[in-house]
């Protein structure tokens, strides 16, 4: 098969156009780098009428907003999840790990919770407290500059708490909270749980003039056509693509490996045209990687070459490696004192107003990382699945459970908006067995050779979990709620979702001093090729108790700068 | 179209170049208006993706139940949801409609939704000779009310298909009316507009006997002062 060449030579081929991918292209294009930025799915624009979800009804779709097409119902934002057509991935046997993938301009961002929180002092160092994992070669000083600019760069709501470990940052004012939330702080602060604003990349005020303000549709997962909340397509590549023509934008592009030439540099990417599904080949003095941490560990172990011969950047068989996720687990209740509301709107934010973050000290407890947790219910717009059991809870109030007509009415409207959820998200420990490899066997349509994963849980995240669902059933008990279903117990892990469900994974190309155990260096440069880059989650070391896309987003500007610094000086 | 051009067009250089992506590669200008999903279908958008809309016109085009099927649907969407002074019923909000759409779309339906009205069929005409949308409403009411309550399951243990059936009926009826105008009339769902979220209204605060702490408020949106770019101090404080 011939493949096709440019002769043009880019400064910078940025693969992935998600959180790391789109900062990259704008730090590199804004210093006046020529960049190619490579998507594998089609171009998005949430303000695109044709594809838009955000204000749109349940009628307004047959199937009611039925998750049928997308596993978090049809309007959410991503196209692609645990399942892509064509792009299988398999598993070592008696393990299983989910593994999302959005194949379109911006990637996850469009969709994410905008949960933003920075990592504290103690998330970079946690071997020094527990002797679990490793610690990364930098500090909460090292990244502090960049979290900062990032705050008056994308925008995050919060509030100012002086927690040690919960560093807090230039934040825009936090929304009130909804009545379901009044609860929760009611019954957390009983139950001896902080509880704080949340902190969400959502502007409840103007950041500047390119952007709207939040008009409170409470559906940031459809993404917002006035740009309110930060998506990396609305806020990064489509301004870097639409100004100065210093960036070159490929679509439905799938990115096989990175070139070497003999010296054993990158050279450019491979990649394969969906359109016509033949194989195209990009020139670039360098290649940065943000196609996902383990999008980026298949191409570099897809990048076999005589110079690389166990893949790109894995001369010492890490990449791959310390794959891991947030724990999760989640429990809903049922508050009497909620029935028969008053119906006003209460859509809010797309997100929690409130949450609890990690307030315990993990030497007191069988477990070595904390956990934060999330908040959800209230009167949300309906939408397929809406009325199933709503006869349920009449068993917690003496009423009769089944029936029809006025008294099925009834029920409906008595019980909704009743119902509260807690969810806790947790840090897992990364472990050197937890990985991705190449399965030997299995390509996809591309002909690509897919990812094989092996992940499972240790006693480090089942007693995580199971003190979420003991804390949840206090905090729960204390605002005068019920438990709905059986308590997960010991048989099931108390609750602990799959790897992968949180869809947080991170660790596959991770930071470290010592070439001998990690993949990249402190600036995400990999150790075995100096003009390759990852700005994805693949670098982190581990993952803190805290969603993972503001560090992402801080890392990537941070390594962008440095390859900049680099270019400048002439050693790329 | 040359290899040289479609290297040229997956390049996308402005947003009027590129509607959605799937539909570029084949013509240059990018317009793409052949294959533009707002040319396949004129009804209300909703967001589909091309595959999505091809595999929405094949489920629409095929048929799953059958009008006598879709009959006594009906019947039991009424029994279920009636009309009321205030609200129209089931039928009158389409739900008929949406089970005919939503079995094909979920057929993991199918099997217990035509095998559960073909066992009220058989009961009907066990106890009345009859089928049950013949029956006199009276008789479908007496059939219902063995059917509509699961914790009869002990004592009727003849009943239980039954009631796992009119289970999966008052579910699909209810998500189909809730989901429709008039039920979410009907419910007092308020929202899916353009509003400014300031906070729950000081009755319903008094009538649940909680209130907003004065600390916790001061660190929340004034909104009157939404519209003013954000500007902090060097410590963070919002100057504005």
């Amino acid at each position: 098969m011939q493949i096709k060449e440019t002769a043009k030579e880019y400064d910078a081929i940025i693969v992935g156009s998600g959180a790391g991918g789109g900062m990259a292209t704008k730090i590199l294009s804004e210093a006046g780098l020529k960049v190619a930025l490579i998507e594998a799915g089609p171009y998005f624009d949430p303000k695109d009428p044709v594809t838009m979800t955000q204000m749109k009804w349940p009628y307004d779709s047959p199937r009611r907003g039925a998750s049928v097409t997308r596993a978090f119902g049809e309007y959410d934002m991503s196209w692609g999840d645990w399942k892509v057509d064509g792009e299988p991935y398999t598993q070592k046997e008696g393990t299983d790990f989910m593994w999302w993938r959005s194949r379109m301009l911006g990637g996850r961002t469009n969709h994410w919770g905008r949960i933003s929180l920075r990592f504290g002092p103690d998330d970079f160092k946690r071997r020094d407290i527990d002797g679990l994992g490793d610690n990364w070669p930098i500090s909460y000083d090292d990244i502090k500059p960049y979290y900062d600019k990032l705050d008056k760069m994308v925008g995050v709501f919060g509030s100012k708490e002086n927690r040690r470990n919960d560093p807090d940052g230039f934040f825009l004012p936090a929304p009130k909270p909804r009545l379901h939330e009044l609860y929760y702080i009611k019954g957390a602060k009983k139950a001896g749980v902080d509880v704080i604003p949340s902190r969400l990349s959502i502007l409840t005020k103007k950041l500047n003039n390119d952007r709207g303000v939040c008009f409170y549709c409470s559906q940031c997962n459809r993404s917002c056509k006035e740009y309110a909340d930060f998506s990396s397509s609305s806020v990064f590549v489509i301004p870097a693509v639409n100004g100065g023509g210093q960036v070159d934008l490929y679509v439905n592009s799938m990115v096989r490996s990175v070139t070497t030439n003999d010296e054993g540099k990158a050279t450019g990417v491979s990649f394969i045209n969906k359109e016509d599904r033949k194989e195209y080949q990009l020139k670039g003095r360098s290649v940065v990687l943000g196609a996902s941490a383990c999008s980026s560990a298949r191409i570099l172990l897809n990048s076999k070459s005589k110079q690389h011969p166990n893949g790109l950047g894995n001369s010492t068989d890490n990449v791959g490696r310390y794959l891991h996720d947030s724990t999760g687990a989640g429990r809903s209740y049922f508050i009497p004192d909620l029935m028969n509301r008053k119906t006003y709107n209460e859509d809010g934010v797309g997100g929690l107003h409130v949450y609890s973050p990690w307030w315990l000290d993990n030497k007191k407890l069988n477990f070595p990382r904390g956990y934060h947790i999330e908040v959800w219910g209230g009167m949300g717009m309906p939408s397929y699945g809406f009325g199933f059991g709503a006869t349920e809870m009449n068993k917690y109030v003496q009423g009769q459970v089944g029936g029809y007509g006025d008294k099925l009415r009834k029920d409906v409207k008595q019980f909704y908006g009743a119902m509260i959820g807690m969810a806790g998200r947790g840090e897992s420990i990364a472990m050197r067995d937890n990985r991705c490899t190449i399965d030997p066997n299995v390509v996809d349509q591309f002909g690509i050779p897919v990812l094989q994963f092996n992940y499972k849980w240790q006693d480090y995240e089942r007693y995580q979990a199971k003190h979420m669902i003991e804390t949840f059933d206090e905090i729960g008990h204390a605002m005068g709620a019920i438990p709905l279903g059986e308590k997960p117990g010991k048989d099931k892990d108390w609750g602990l979702l799959k790897p992968g469900q949180i869809i947080h994974e991170v660790g596959t190309t991770r930071m470290g001093n010592d070439p001998k155990n990690s993949v990249t260096n402190k600036y995400s440069q990999l150790h075995d090729c100096d003009n390759v880059f990852v700005v994805d989650a693949g670098p982190f070391t581990s993952q803190a108790d805290k969603n993972c896309t503001w560090t992402i987003m801080a890392l990537s500007m941070r390594t962008s700068e440095y390859i900049v610094e680099q270019y400048k000086k002439k050693n790329i | 179209m040359k290899r040289r051009d479609t290297l040229k067009t997956l390049l996308v250089g402005t947003v009027g170049g590129a509607t959605l992506g799937s539909t570029i590669g084949c013509k240059t200008d990018g317009t793409d208006s052949a294959t533009s999903p707002t040319t396949v279908i004129d009804e209300v958008l909703y967001g589909r993706i091309p595959k999505e809309i091809e595999r929405d016109q094949k489920i629409k085009a095929e048929i799953y139940l059958n009008e006598h099927e879709l009959t006594t649907i009906a019947v039991l969407c009424d029994i279920i949801l009636p009309a009321t002074e205030d609200a129209g019923s089931a039928n009158d909000a389409k739900v008929p409609e949406f089970i005919d759409f939503i079995v094909k779309d979920i057929p993991s339906h199918q099997l217990p939704m035509r095998g559960g009205l073909m066992w009220l069929d058989t009961e009907s005409n066990r106890r009345f000779n009859k089928e049950f949308v013949n029956l006199s409403n009276a008789e479908q009411i007496q059939i219902i009310d063995d059917i509509a309550y699961p914790n009869d399951k002990n004592e009727k243990p003849e009943m239980s298909q039954g009631i796992n059936f009119f289970n999966r009926m008052r579910n699909l009826t209810l998500t189909g009316y809730y989901t429709s105008r008039m039920g979410l009339d009907d419910l007092g769902y308020d929202g899916n507009y353009a509003n400014v979220w300031d906070g729950v209204p000081a009755e319903v605060l008094a009538e649940h006997d909680v209130d907003y702490d004065p600390e916790w408020l001061a660190k929340c949106v004034d909104q009157s002062k939404r519209l003013d770019i954000a500007e902090w101090d060097d410590d963070g404080n919002l100057l504005t």
